[in-house]
This record gives structure tokens, C-alpha cells and sequence, in this order.
């Protein structure tokens, strides 16, 4: 528990839309809120370094969507920045943030944002495991005509 | 000079109506979905999002289906999406020291902590043809093997700690890294904008670049220090609240080649490097981007050009762009009836001034 703001947003933003807002829908929530931002699709410009620690160089673009809502009950500001282009998942992504600083924040929390992070952590298991898999030990060979 | 043409407006509309039959084609076959194209045809996916500059797979697969196959219409399909999106900012460096690897490899240290892990590959098949595949055999889902952490330290930094390898370090200047999207490509071009270039050069033409360079059009003599692929986070300071998020989740392919290099006026004999950096699983194309990165540095080594293809800037720059190339190579068969006249009427007149000198 106790997950800082930049933690909960990355775990909404790198969510597939099908699991964040199935999770949001499970929890039978629906306030009330309007746009201070409405969505848009957009992009940002990926960077990585030399040789990973070298001059910065532009890689690339990535799709991203971004919006802003206010709830009506309380006012609490929500930032929907997310990957891909899913206005849906967006919005979603900002009610939660919202929601995530009133006093819903343990159902949010439990019911959304730590499955997200199970969710990304099997994702990432999976993969590590599979590749496991596949470790290889490469053995260098001497050559008869090597032998003295 | 151009001249345009009107007209053809019902043969244009019903050619696109027949494109659009043939694309669907036999009516019989299942309709192809971009769920399929998408998990099915990952690796093309991954050339369309390297060369189209933009990461998206669900929209590669559309551009892939719309485009019936044909990848650099797919790309140009998502070169001219990007061009109505916002940028909404720049992300953070990638710190590929905490990828999520799917393979890691390297051609220089068999016992490499971390250890190498071959990944999904093509390498050490005997490229037989697989007919199960034509009987629609179904496949064994792959049994994942037990827990384990991956820590992976990069492996130029083994050979950093002698001190016998060039390291890379931040530049002072970096701030004004160049980005050939918003400013046209200049020569002489920074390393940097260099490799932005090449990460969305077409990958046949990075290929035979490398392939040049191997035999012996610019000497080059790399080992594959290391090559990884695998999942990486993008971090994004979100401007309304001032801190970074990881906004994203994308694979990459990254390479390293150490290359050898005997020493210059300027600089004492060590190991050099050459960077490959490529959206999605296209390790062809990080090893031949790493390749001609190192060709391309030879006059800030301080070596002698041989005056190759491969380290002459300019022609890998400016030609390895696959829309620009195609637009300009594929534009002399639209209509060109005024230039065309223009040339016929002076052949014309050549000729009969040509021959009444023979005849006078």
C-alpha cells in the first residue's frame, strides 16, 4: 500500500485498455465529472542514449492520449496521460487519478491499480521465464591440429 | 518542370473500388482481422513502426492490412498519420540496463554474467519449409521455465573496466540534438542525428550498407559485442504535475559491435564501437544500423576514408529513407505529357539541324 502518484499513473498508462477499464467498471463506480481536457491523441518523441550511456538521440515517436477531468464531488483534478490511443482508457486513467487522492483511494487501489501492477508483473515473469528457457552454454572446441 | 494534368476523376474512383476488391480477394477466405496481422505478423509489424517512426502496433497492422502487404505503402500510411498528431513532448532516455530481455547474446564472451539466452530465433533452424503450417497444425503453447531476475550489466562495460574500449559519454551540447521531423537533415550531421536517421532508414538499404562495409568498401572488422530485444519503460515528465511517469511500455532491439581499430594520429589503438537501436524485434536491422554508425565515424576517429558508399554521410542519409526514396523513384510514372513534349520537340530539332549539316 501507500504507492506514490508517479507509481499509480505508470501502472494506468502502460495498462491494455481491456483490463483497466474492466477493472474501473468492477468497481460499480460512475462519478460525476467533467472535462478540463478533453481527449487527444498525440504522440511523444522517444529518446534513447549512445551505447546507453552516450548523447541523447531522438529514436522515435509513440502514441499517447492525454486528458484532464474534474470530479464534481469535491473538485479533485485527474490526468489521464496514457499509451496508445484510447480515448476510453484515458478518461478512465484520469477518474482514477482523481479518485486515487479522495477518499475512494483504498477501493481504487486494491481494485484497480495493485491488479494492474500483478497484471504487468506476470507479464514481465512470463517473459523472463520463457527466456530462461532458452539460456544457452557455448563451448569452444579444440582443434586436433591445436595439440602439440 | 512539372506540369499538372485534370481529369480521370470516374477511372481514378474505379480503380480504388477495385483495389479495395483485391485487397479483400477471394471472398471464399476468411477475412483477414488486424487482431491476426497484429499477433500473427509481429515482425512486420515491427519494420512498419521502425521505418513509419511511430509505436503503435495496432496501427502498423491496420496500415499493413490496408496497404495489402506492402510494407512501405504501410509505412507511408503511418509517416502521413504521424505528420496530424501533436507532439505533446519529449520522454526521458531509455535506460536499456533495465530491459525486460527476451534475448541477449554476444559474439565476443561465451560466459557472460547473466548469462545468454537465445530468444525466439530464426538462428540454428535449418530453414526447411514447415508444411504442417499448410495443414493448419496446431502449435504446443511454449512451457515458460522457473522464476528467475534478470540483471543485465551491458557488456562493453567488461571491457570498460581495462580501459581497451571507447566509452560513450553525454555531451555538454546534447540540449540541441537536432530532429530531422522538425528541421530538414543537414550534412554535416552530428552523431546523434545520425542515428535518428538510420533507426527509420529502410532496412534492405542499412543491410546492404553493412554487408558493403564487410567486404571491404570501407574497412570494417566488428564482433557483435552484445545484441538484446525485450521490453522497455518510456518515462514522460507529465507537464501538469512536473514528474515523470513511465507513460509507455515498447520492445526495442539494441546492438553493439565492438570494432577493432589500430589507432590514429589522434586517438591510441583500442576497441571502438558502433551503436543499433531499432523499435520492435529487428535485429537485422540493429546489427547493420550499429555497422554503418561505425563506418559513418571515421573522420571523428581520425582514420582515412577509403571514400566508400558506407562512410560517405550524404549518400547513407539522404538515401536510406524508404518514403522519400519511393516518392521520388515511383513519381516518373505519373503523368509528365508537358515534360515530355518539351524534350520531343528539341530531339526533333537536333535532329533536323543535324541532319541538314550532313546534307549541306
Amino acid at each position: 500500500m501507500s504507492l506514490v502518484r508517479s507509481k499509480w499513473l505508470s501502472y494506468l498508462a502502460k495498462s491494455s485498455e481491456s483490463d483497466l477499464v474492466g477493472l474501473y467498471e468492477s468497481t460499480g463506480l460512475d462519478p460525476s465529472y467533467t472535462y478540463l481536457r478533453k481527449p487527444e491523441i498525440g504522440t511523444i518523441m522517444a529518446t534513447a542514449r549512445i551505447g546507453n550511456t552516450g548523447q541523447k538521440f531522438n529514436a522515435g515517436e509513440i502514441s499517447v492520449t492525454r486528458c484532464s477531468i474534474q470530479l464534481e464531488d469535491g473538485k479533485l483534478v485527474g490526468h489521464g496521460y496514457v499509451q496508445g490511443r484510447s480515448k476510453k482508457k484515458s478518461t478512465v486513467a484520469a477518474l482514477c487519478d482523481a479518485l486515487m487522492q479522495s477518499d475512494k483511494r483504498t477501493l481504487i487501489e486494491s481494485k484497480i491499480v495493485i491488479k494492474l501492477k500483478e497484471i504487468e508483473k506476470k507479464r514481465h515473469d512470463l517473459i523472463k521465464r520463457k527466456a530462461e528457457k532458452t539460456k544457452v552454454d557455448f563451448f569452444t572446441l579444440v582443434r586436433g591440429e591445436d595439440e602439440k | 518542370m512539372y506540369v499538372a494534368v485534370k481529369g480521370g476523376e470516374r477511372a481514378i474512383d474505379n480503380a480504388h473500388r477495385w483495389l479495395e476488391d483485391e485487397r479483400r480477394g477471394d471472398r471464399k477466405v476468411t477475412d483477414l482481422s488486424v487482431d491476426q496481422i497484429k499477433t500473427q505478423l509481429s515482425l512486420s509489424i515491427a519494420k512498419v513502426m521502425a521505418e513509419g517512426s511511430l509505436f503503435d502496433p495496432e496501427l502498423a497492422s491496420l496500415a499493413i492490412k490496408q496497404a495489402r502487404g506492402d510494407l512501405i505503402e504501410a509505412i507511408f500510411l503511418i509517416r502521413a498519420y504521424r505528420t496530424t498528431l501533436p507532439r505533446f513532448g519529449v520522454g526521458q532516455p531509455i535506460n536499456t540496463d533495465k530491459m525486460i530481455a527476451k534475448r541477449r547474446i554476444s559474439a565476443t564472451f561465451k560466459d557472460l554474467p547473466g548469462g545468454q539466452l537465445l530468444g525466439p530465433t530464426f538462428d540454428y533452424t535449418h530453414r526447411l519449409l514447415d508444411f504442417k503450417l499448410l495443414a493448419d497444425g496446431s502449435i504446443d503453447e511454449f512451457e515458460p521455465g522457473k522464476d528467475t531476475e534478470q540483471m543485465f550489466q551491458h557488456v562493453t562495460q567488461f571491457l570498460n573496466n581495462e580501459g581497451i574500449i571507447e566509452t560513450e559519454e553525454t555531451s555538454s551540447s546534447e540540449a540541441e540534438s537536432p530532429d530531422l521531423t522538425r528541421q530538414p537533415l543537414e550534412i554535416p550531421a552530428n552523431r546523434a542525428l545520425r542515428l535518428q536517421a538510420l533507426t527509420r532508414s529502410d532496412e534492405g538499404f542499412l543491410l546492404g550498407m553493412a554487408y558493403s562495409t564487410q567486404r571491404g568498401f570501407g574497412r570494417n572488422h566488428p564482433f557483435v559485442g552484445e545484441l538484446r530485444i525485450g521490453l522497455i519503460s518510456v518515462e514522460f515528465e507529465i507537464p501538469e504535475i512536473g514528474f515523470n511517469i513511465e507513460i509507455a511500455e515498447i520492445e526495442i532491439s539494441e546492438c553493439e559491435t565492438v570494432n577493432q581499430f589500430l589507432g590514429s594520429k589522434t586517438h591510441p589503438p583500442k576497441f571502438t564501437r558502433g551503436y543499433g537501436f531499432v523499435f520492435g524485434q529487428s535485429e537485422r536491422k540493429a546489427i547493420s544500423m550499429a555497422l554503418v554508425d561505425r563506418a559513418l565515424r571515421w573522420k571523428e576517429l581520425g582514420e582515412v576514408s577509403d571514400g566508400a558508399p558506407a562512410q560517405d554521410e550524404e549518400f547513407v542519409l539522404y538515401h536510406g529513407d524508404n518514403i522519400q526514396a519511393t516518392g521520388f523513384v515511383e513519381h516518373i510514372k505519373l503523368p509528365h505529357y508537358v515534360d515530355f513534349q518539351a524534350e520531343l520537340e528539341l530531339i526533333r530539332k537536333i535532329r533536323k539541324t543535324a541532319f541538314e549539316a550532313k546534307k549541306g
